[in-house]
């Protein structure tokens, strides 16, 4: 064997050359993935998208029994004025036997407990689930029915029978009046 | 392996070519002179040029289509509409991608199962056979996102819900599902992405296609008997035999393509799409494309989770559970080669698994008609049995068949196809 197999610190194996190979794939590995980030990151939301838009809601044309849809960032949110009846419904349910356990005052703000504000995408497959408007199916709970893979929603968004594994999510919002609701 | 035979141009100035770049030769070695193939190919084994002859007419419409259309969310919608009335010809060819598209999966389709019946995917065409089923993923990718650019109701719908899919996987999903949006819904950044994806996988496809056709070349053709090539007895150029009845094959099939686009264009296609998209009212039913139905059929007939009965112990949401299944219900033919284990390829020596086979042609036709209706009544029922025969085929039934079906003996050699005495 000639010079290529000299060693430099005289040990066997490991060459200088092997040294120069491992440390130019290996710097030359983490440039490539590091060039390929920024290919992946362009998908995710851009900035104008995330800037996060709030939406205000005058609660006074609402009224009780009645729910409205507004959209925020490009999603539907349900805003219910619940009845008495349909508080009633949703605090006298057993959380032990529900698929998604939360109780309705975890869904609503203390002292507004007859504002339910949820996000309008089904949690199985991202429909919008029908029972807002009047004379549309609320399904077998009072609340709302998604007609794409049939799961029913209490007054409360919960899911209480069908394939949704969740219950409609609660956005982030707050009441800047007992009039007036800001979302996001 | 095929030999390959070097091409000798007479024409002086084809043989200065061929001596630089030998691509007579390759074609020849393909599909020409040079091709010695099965002499016994029926007329199941014109579908894979039928689905070539596909690929071409979608690629040459669906770039015509792009100099017309608009992948903006306003404006989708209203510039589709403009090919379809004001643009020359425009008609003619927006429906002949559609439809196409449509043929293309039922050349496909027709293909996959000649493969299955015959069995194409066993030794030595096991890479063959997957790399169709990697051609056949790209091509179920790329159709999703063709239906989505009309940007009408179902194109909206669809891809709301498919994107969906995604957010069933643990952890990551929602991530994974913003990514793919490029936002929190369905929305212009996912239109632009859509139309560039379109656009681009189709000629992955035909890369792949090439890839394909080179297995090919290199295991042969199989052929309807099953056996192995014995002699060039057994044998007859492609060109011009396979060429002319491909040819004739191909007449047959664009008659029938035709009738469609001309006489009955929206028959394939569901009526909602001419609706505009409109994000906050969700269509009374979403039914994807005919092609994609068994398919969806799967998803939904998993409605339960995996987990103890009886017990809250759950390992995987039923949601999840039923994209699992979705996805293995095409990722299983990957295993076929390994899965079927008789040692008898072709279908027509195998008398008990001719029925098992018939079966799983009716499973996939009424998984077909399942995923098209309403998730009520008897119906998801149905679809647990039906998802239950499709796995059963490729995981219980196959593996055990082989090894306990009596065959039927095989021929001497495709030219003589007499049994041998005492087999």
């Amino acid at each position: 064997m000639s010079t290529i197999n000299k060693t430099i610190d005289g040990e066997e194996g490991a060459t200088r050359r092997d040294f120069l190979h491992v440390a130019a794939t290996g710097l030359g590995g983490v440039g490539a993935a590091a060039a390929v980030w920024p290919f992946i990151d362009q998908m995710n939301p851009a900035a104008d998208t995330l800037a996060l838009a709030t939406v205000e809601v005058d609660l006074s044309a609402i009224g009780e029994g009645e729910a409205v849809k507004v959209m925020w960032q490009g999603k539907p949110i349900f805003i219910r004025h619940r009845t008495a009846t349909e508080i009633e419904e949703a605090r006298s349910v057993n959380v032990a036997e529900l698929v998604d356990k939360q109780t309705d005052a975890e869904r609503v703000t203390e002292g507004q407990e007859k504002w339910l504000v949820v996000t309008g995408i089904c949690t199985h497959l991202g429909c919008v689930p029908v029972g807002t408007s009047d004379g549309e199916d609320k399904g077998e709970f009072g609340g709302w029915f998604c007609p794409c893979h049939g799961s029913h929603y209490d007054t409360s968004g919960r899911i209480r029978k069908g394939p949704a594994p969740k219950n409609l999510p609660v956005p982030v919002y707050t009441f800047l009046s007992d009039t007036t609701l800001q979302i996001g | 392996m095929a030999e390959w035979i070097d091409a000798k141009p007479k024409n002086k100035a084809a043989a200065w070519l061929e001596e630089r770049l030998p691509i007579i030769g390759l074609v020849n070695n393909v599909v020409g002179v040079d091709t010695p193939t099965p002499r016994n190919l029926n007329y199941w084994w014109n579908f894979g040029s039928l689905a070539g002859l596909m690929l071409v007419i979608q690629i040459i419409s669906g770039v015509v289509l792009a100099m017309h259309y608009t992948p903006n969310t306003l404006m989708a919608f209203d510039s589709v509409e403009r090919i379809m009335r004001d643009v020359n010809y425009g008609w003619l060819i927006r429906y002949m991608h559609a439809n196409g598209a449509s043929f293309f999966f039922i050349a496909v389709y027709i293909h996959i199962f000649r493969g299955l019946y015959y069995g194409s995917y066993k030794a030595p065409r096991e890479v063959l056979w997957m790399l169709g089923i990697v051609i056949f993923l790209l091509m179920m990718a790329t159709a999703f996102m063709g239906y989505v650019l009309p940007w009408g109701q179902m194109s909206f719908w669809g891809a709301t819900v498919i994107t969906n899919l995604f957010s069933a996987i643990p952890v990551v999903g929602e991530s994974i599902v913003s990514l793919l949006w490029g936002g929190f819904s369905v929305d212009n950044p996912t239109l632009n992405r859509f139309f560039s994806l379109h656009y681009l996988l189709p000629f992955v496809i035909a890369g792949v296609v090439i890839l394909h056709i080179w297995a090919k070349k290199v295991s042969d053709s199989g052929n309807p008997l099953g056996i192995d090539v014995k002699s060039s007895a057994d044998q007859i150029p492609f060109h011009p035999f396979y060429t002319v009845k491909d040819a004739f094959g191909a007449a047959v099939f664009f008659a029938i393509f035709a009738a469609f686009l001309f006489y009955m264009p929206n028959a394939l296609g569901h009526p909602d799409n001419y609706i505009p998209a409109e994000p906050l009212v969700t269509p009374a039913s979403i039914v994807p494309e005919w092609y994609f139905l068994p398919f969806y059929a799967i998803l939904r007939a998993i409605d339960f989770p995996l987990g103890i009965p009886f017990t809250d112990i759950v390992f995987v949401e039923a949601k999840l559970l039923g994209v699992l299944a979705m996805f293995a219900s095409i990722l299983v033919w990957f295993g076929l080669p390994w899965l079927d284990t008789s040692k008898v390829r072709s279908g027509k020596f195998r008398p008990m698994f001719r029925w098992f086979f018939a079966f799983l042609v009716i499973d996939m036709f009424v998984l077909t008609w399942l995923g098209a209706q309403k998730p009520e009544g008897n119906i998801p029922f149905y679809g647990k049995i039906a998802t239950f025969y499709y796995f059963s085929y490729f995981l219980l039934i196959l593996p055990v068949l082989g090894k306990r079906e009596k065959t039927l003996p095989l021929p001497e050699s495709i030219a003589n196809p007499v049994v041998k005495a005492a087999e």
